[in-house]
């Protein structure tokens, strides 16, 4: 495969729901994702654990957190690292069991997200940390101000409606509806999409990704444990990931996230794939812009054309190139950290069939987009069914 | 804002002091140990451009606690005559007169207060070319 | 020569109509307008504020005395809304604007006169050859008790004077001081509003002190109003300074270029340094300006220029207050001004 390393599979995934989930502590959800996680996978033991998360420290007040959840999970003396990128800390999770079990270093390791959001934190300051504090958010702006200032040049300049956006949610919460763990499970209209509260204009409540509570795990191995397991498993044929400038005002472009379309071009090289291949994908909609450009960037659609491409139910299930069938960070929900391996697992189901009224007929290949702050980090991993 | 830090940032945000590469000419700010162009370690100091125009904002609806009072405010982009971006609050205008490739003009104001008894911390914010 | 080489003000963009505060508390528009001879004033911005007003207007005196900023020694702000009570206003001033560090900084508060205290130790230093200029500037975001008088006026503003004995466009040919213990307005330390003793205010303080500071600079200079081109004094309403000029023997068309009270309201440690400026905006070489302060407490600075052939290259370097009081304006409701203006209790 890759330089000599070992190929990669996914052989099992557990979730809490996503939600405001009062009666559940930071420990209590992480370990519940990932029991089920190793519950699911049928593995006895596991050699080494990436929890990814963005801040216990400013949500909970606790850092620490591998050796908090290898403690709690029952697992140590086993290997417990705590990853951070923002909101692709999940994504990074997942890409260094990835090299663990690549390089040949460990057989058997659990990848997990988990964010605790409701504990009464403020929570758009602790956001806020993942822009740049002394020259972004010490001005004034907010996470969804960042997002509403990349809507706005891309309406200018590639005539991207506000409808296009609206579009976007209605089809996620769609999908959502038809997902037991997502935080929302009621389909919206247009109407009330575009007639929501403002936050950041032209940006609306409805536009926005949710405050959540939620954790989610997979177990990742070699193919050939997999194999020997007999399992069901899915391969990882493609991890990339890339940065950009922390502040929006440093990027070449206002209109397009370069961390997603460099991260995208080493991930079709490595899997030696084209858009054209990806069957869907989940990708990164903290707003609905967010997924506008990023399946842009992705190359599914040209540049300008991600808008229309949502309008004429592209990228709806059953579409061309489903995107987000899981509901997205919009329907779903976002507790950050847990996001990126929340993405995976919506793969994993959707490879080996288990999706139900969400599935994907056909499904080979499955892409799925994580990303950090307004574009400043990106991790992408394309997953194959066997 | 604690002291240390808001200190440091002084000569930027109240003098707009930025590093400009001596060997390819990008002016970078704030100033940084290393040029992101050139990977050049030799800087000197310049002063932005007061001057620009906006390549995009937002009007800020729902903000931050430290902000909440002074909403609805505009946050935008703004690229100087120097062809240094930044990010500043747009102030002094109805939120609905600015638009992308309105000029702009750079002032000192306040930017926020750190509660009741600690620092007023201030630094850049725009306002259109229109006013005096 | 010494005196003037450089000057500039600053007016926020936002005003309020009086009769707008009138209707609030339920008196009478016409005859506070008709009472007070004011129309409207100033009203700081949310992001604005002593500070920043002091910044803006020292970058315009900057841009018309064309120095370089490290020569100036010494930079005093005077005025009854410092934002911090302490740490001087000026420290933050002289960062922003790249003077110093080798500098003299301090806060100066004498009521509505501080900001010519300052004015008179700059050019003092300068005089005494301790530095080759000195910049005192008279800025202030006055709070007026709601409900109270004092709310019609009290408004936001203020101008920067560079001292120095090059290129001087006003030279100051006299001043002088009239000072006593006078309770006629104050506030105690941590007091939100000021309090003033009503009707005293009025004959034992503002007219005696600038009548007494008034006088003897006419008979300390051995000059008649009628040598006069120009005379500003302390602005608290539209009246009284109508009334204390008369006094003195000036006319109306000599008071009128600097009594600009009716559209900026009393800009307290800004009133009458702004009222020089809008003179020096239009003043001719050779014309004289006679100015008396007012400052509650209380007492009186009084000055003399006289304009060089500077000005002409001066004048235009900089934004002219006429410009900044009479355009561009953003009216306010009293609902808002009182939200701009911290008269809201909010939960902190």
């Amino acid at each position: 495969m890759l330089n000599g390393n070992r190929e990669v599979a996914v052989i099992g995934a557990g979730m809490t729901k996503f939600g405001e989930l009062w009666k559940k502590s930071m420990r209590d959800i992480f370990v519940e994702a990932s029991l089920k996680a190793i519950e699911n996978s049928g593995v006895d033991h596991i050699d080494s654990m990436y929890v990814g998360t963005m801040s216990g420290g400013l949500f909970v007040g606790q850092e620490h957190i591998g050796a908090v959840m290898a403690d709690y999970l029952g697992i140590a003396p086993v290997p417990a690292t705590r990853v951070e990128s923002a909101c692709a800390s999940g994504g990074a999770a997942f890409r260094q069991a990835y090299f663990e079990i690549a390089s040949g270093q460990s057989e058997i390791v659990l990848a997990g997200g988990v964010e605790k959001m409701t504990d009464g934190a403020d929570v758009t300051d602790a956001l806020a940390t993942a822009a740049d504090q002394e020259y972004e958010v010490y001005n004034g702006i907010t996470f969804p101000g960042l997002y509403a200032m990349i809507a706005r040049a891309h309406m200018h300049q590639y005539k991207t409606t506000r409808e296009q956006l609206a579009h976007v949610a209605v089809k996620n919460h769609k999908n959502g509806s038809m997902n037991p763990n997502a935080q929302f499970r009621s389909p919206v209209t247009l109407e009330q999409v575009m007639k929501a509260t403002m936050v950041a204009d032209p940006l609306r409540l409805l536009d926005c990704s949710p405050v959540s509570d939620g954790g989610a795990a997979v177990i990742v191995c070699s193919v050939d444990y997999a194999k020997k397991l007999k399992k069901p498993y899915v391969k990882v044929v493609a991890s990339a990931q890339a940065s950009d400038t922390i502040a929006l005002h440093g990027r070449e472009s206002l209109t397009a996230l370069k961390c997603v379309s460099v991260a995208a071009e080493k991930a079709y090289k490595q899997s030696g794939l084209k858009p054209s291949d990806i069957n869907f994908a989940e990708v990164h909609d903290c707003f609905t812009i967010a997924e506008i450009v990023v399946t842009e960037d992705l190359g599914f659609f040209e540049k300008g054309l991600g808008g229309a491409a949502a309008e004429n139910g592209f990228t709806a299930i059953g579409g061309k190139i489903p995107i987000n069938t899981s509901g997205g960070l919009k329907s779903k929900g976002h507790p950050v950290g847990a996001t990126g391996v929340a993405q995976i697992i919506e793969l994993y189901e959707q490879l080996t069939g288990n999706s139900g009224e969400r599935q994907v007929k056909n499904a080979k290949y499955g892409l799925a987009q994580n990303m950090g702050g307004s574009g400043a980090s990106c991790v992408i991993h394309i997953l194959e069914a066997i | 804002m604690i002291s240390p830090r808001y200190h440091r940032e002084v000569p930027q945000r109240y003098r707009l002091e930025a590093g400009k590469c001596k060997q390819c000419g990008r002016i970078s700010f704030p100033p940084r140990l290393v040029c992101p162009k050139c990977k050049s370690k030799t800087f000197e100091t310049v002063k932005l451009s007061r001057e620009g125009k906006v390549l995009t904002f937002t009007i800020i609806h729902v903000g931050p606690d430290k902000f909440s009072k002074e909403t609805p405010y505009v946050v935008a982009i703004i690229e100087l005559n120097d062809g240094v971006r930044l990010t500043a609050q747009v102030t002094d205008c109805d939120v609905n007169k600015v638009e992308i490739g309105s000029k702009v003009k750079l002032v000192f104001r306040k930017i926020q207060d750190e509660g009741k008894s600690g620092l007023h911390c201030y630094g850049y914010k725009a306002i259109l070319n229109s006013t005096v | 020569m010494i005196g003037i080489v450089g000057y500039g003000s600053y007016l926020p963009r936002y005003r309020i109509k009086v009769d707008l505060i009138a209707k609030q508390w339920g008196a009478d528009p016409e005859a506070i307008k008709r009472g007070l001879m004011l129309y409207e004033k100033t009203v700081p911005g949310l992001d604005e504020d002593t500070i920043t007003i002091s910044v803006e207007a020292a970058r315009y005196a900057l841009q018309r005395a064309r120095i370089n900023p490290q020569k100036i020694g010494a930079v005093y702000i005077g005025s009854e809304s410092h934002p911090y009570a302490v740490k001087p206003s000026a420290t933050i001033l002289i960062d922003a604007l790249g003077i110093g560090p080798h500098v003299h900084v301090a806060s100066y508060e004498f009521a509505c006169k501080a900001g010519t205290e300052a004015m008179y130790v700059a050019y003092s230093l300068v005089k005494a050859g301790e530095m080759d200029y000195a910049l005192g500037i008279g800025a202030d975001t006055s709070q007026g008790a709601p409900g109270d008088a004092l709310e019609y006026s009290a408004s936001a503003g203020g101008s920067a004077y560079i001292m120095g004995k090059e290129k001087v466009v006003a030279e100051i040919l006299f001043t002088n001081s009239f000072t006593s213990d006078t309770p006629d307005f104050w506030r105690r330390e941590h007091e939100y509003y000021p309090r003033h003793a009503g009707r005293f205010t009025g004959e034992p303080a503002y007219f005696k002190h600038i009548h007494n500071a008034g006088k003897t600079l006419q008979e300390k200079s051995g000059m008649s109003p009628k040598d006069f081109q120009f005379a500003v004094f302390h602005m608290p309403n539209g009246k009284f300074p109508q009334e204390a000029g008369k006094k003195l023997g000036f006319t109306k068309e000599q008071m009128e270029v600097g009594w600009i009270s009716p559209w900026m309201g009393n800009t307290y440690s800004g009133s009458s340094p702004t009222g020089l400026a809008a003179v020096l905006d239009v003043a001719k070489p050779g014309d004289k300006i006679f100015m008396v302060s007012f400052g509650s407490g209380a007492g009186s600075d009084g000055f003399i220029y006289q304009v060089t052939d500077e000005i002409n290259k001066v004048r235009d370097l900089a934004p002219k207050l006429r410009d900044m009081l009479d355009n561009n304006k953003i009216y306010l409701d009293y609902g808002e001004y009182a939200k701009f203006r911290k008269k809201i209790i909010l939960n902190e």
